[in-house]
């Protein structure tokens, strides 16, 4: 970076002095002069164009490495950790759908015990209460008996049952641990290349500068809103609550409909 | 009462379907974006529309725009149920004529009550 700064110095200063030296020479009527002027300038220029070029291919190549890519193997794609990383995050979508389908699984299979205990539960109760007002004799009572016999034998074999499908489903939430650690490393490397293309911009924006290239901030800008549309969807939104553009919860949702008359 | 619910990911559909189910509502189909949706609406004679907005293919708001467009379907009442939550995206759903929206992640309160206020409406 010093030593860039020092370039683009150099690339000033020459600057300055030689279009002082041009404009001496060229009111003197030295147009020999002139003429050298121009070309130390040019090559001036030249210099730090081919500096800047060798260091951005430098500097290329490094990201390169870090990226570690192997350029010349077979299977260059294969090997790319952001290939690596698409395979990690591949397993996270697998993982979290294999245990919400479990979680799912268990509780379509719970669901109907609970509903039969119930069932069950608010039937013998009508029959005791109709006990209790003894209007049930002795055979009723004896059927009513074995009813409550069987029951019990139910309720203790059902609860069981729960909670051994309560406990899978716990079980079934160890994906968060596995998918959390896939997440920060993809994440970490996510950061990396970021801060390896931020420098290539960097390296690019100094031969852009001895190149006198420039570009059109505008375009750029409006390519990139060219390429949001919001029909295609935008997922979930981050810091909802700190933003104004987006609603934080159903309640918002309904207060925004309402004043829209719905 | 025939519903289709209509989401890129099956564990979606799957929670929407068992919410439902729990609701009374037994006889649901299934559809992964509006592509798929559409024809199998203009085809079955489904009664209520859940969708979600962000899906390849055909998205939730184009298919809304689809089903308002059909004469056969223009009335079908539709429940947005999706992620997207801008305060302009809500404006533009109700725009195309949503009948409810709910943003996840929801509960099955707030999924019923929605439910339950389309068809009163419906029905009103």
């Amino acid at each position: 970076m010093e030593q860039n700064e020092s370039s683009q110095g150099e690339l000033e200063s020459t600057l300055k002095d030689h279009a002082n030296k041009l404009v001496d020479s060229l009111e003197h009527g030295n147009f020999a002069e002139a003429i050298q002027v121009i070309y130390e300038l040019n090559q001036v220029r030249d210099r730090g164009l081919y500096q800047e070029v060798g260091k951005l291919t430098r500097e290329l190549h490094n990201a390169i490495v870090n990226f570690q890519i192997d350029i010349h193997g077979k299977h260059a794609q294969e090997m790319s950790q952001i290939n690596d990383a698409t395979h990690r995050l591949n397993y996270v979508v697998e993982m979290t759908e294999k245990a919400a389908n479990r979680t799912m699984d268990l509780v379509e299979l719970s669901a109907p015990l609970v509903n039969g205990l119930s069932d069950e539960a608010l039937q013998l109760r009508e029959e005791w209460a109709r006990f209790m007002r003894r209007e049930i004799n002795a055979d009723g009572f004896r059927d009513l008996a074995k009813k409550v016999d069987s029951f019990l034998g139910r309720v203790d074999q059902d609860s069981s049952q729960l909670s051994s499908y309560l406990n899978d489903i716990l079980l079934a939430q160890d994906f968060q641990d596995l998918t959390g650690q896939v997440i920060k490393r993809v994440t970490a490397l996510v950061t990396e290349v970021e801060s390896n293309l931020v420098k290539l911009v960097m390296m690019a924006s100094h031969v852009d500068r001895f190149a006198g290239i420039e570009h059109d901030q505008a375009e750029i800008k409006a390519e990139a809103e060219q390429q949001k549309d919001s029909s295609r969807g935008e997922g979930p939104q981050m810091h909802a609550d700190k933003r104004d553009d987006v609603v934080s919860g159903q309640v918002d949702v309904d207060d925004l409909l309402s004043s829209l008359g719905f | 009462m025939k519903i289709l619910i209509v989401d890129d990911f099956s564990t979606m559909r799957r929670i929407i379907k068992n919410l439902l189910r729990d609701l009374g509502f037994t006889n649901t189909s299934e559809a992964d974006d509006g592509t798929t949706a559409l024809p199998m609406l203009q085809s079955g004679s489904f009664d209520f529309l859940v969708t979600d907005w962000n899906m390849p293919g055909m998205t939730g708001i184009d298919l809304l725009r689809a089903v308002r467009a059909d004469e056969r379907l223009k009335s079908l009442p539709v429940l947005m149920v999706t992620a997207e939550a801008k305060r302009d995206q809500i404006i533009e759903a109700a725009q195309a004529g949503v009948n409810g929206y709910v943003v996840k992640p929801f509960t099955a309160q707030v999924l019923k009550e929605k439910i339950d206020k389309i068809f009163e409406r419906v029905n009103g």
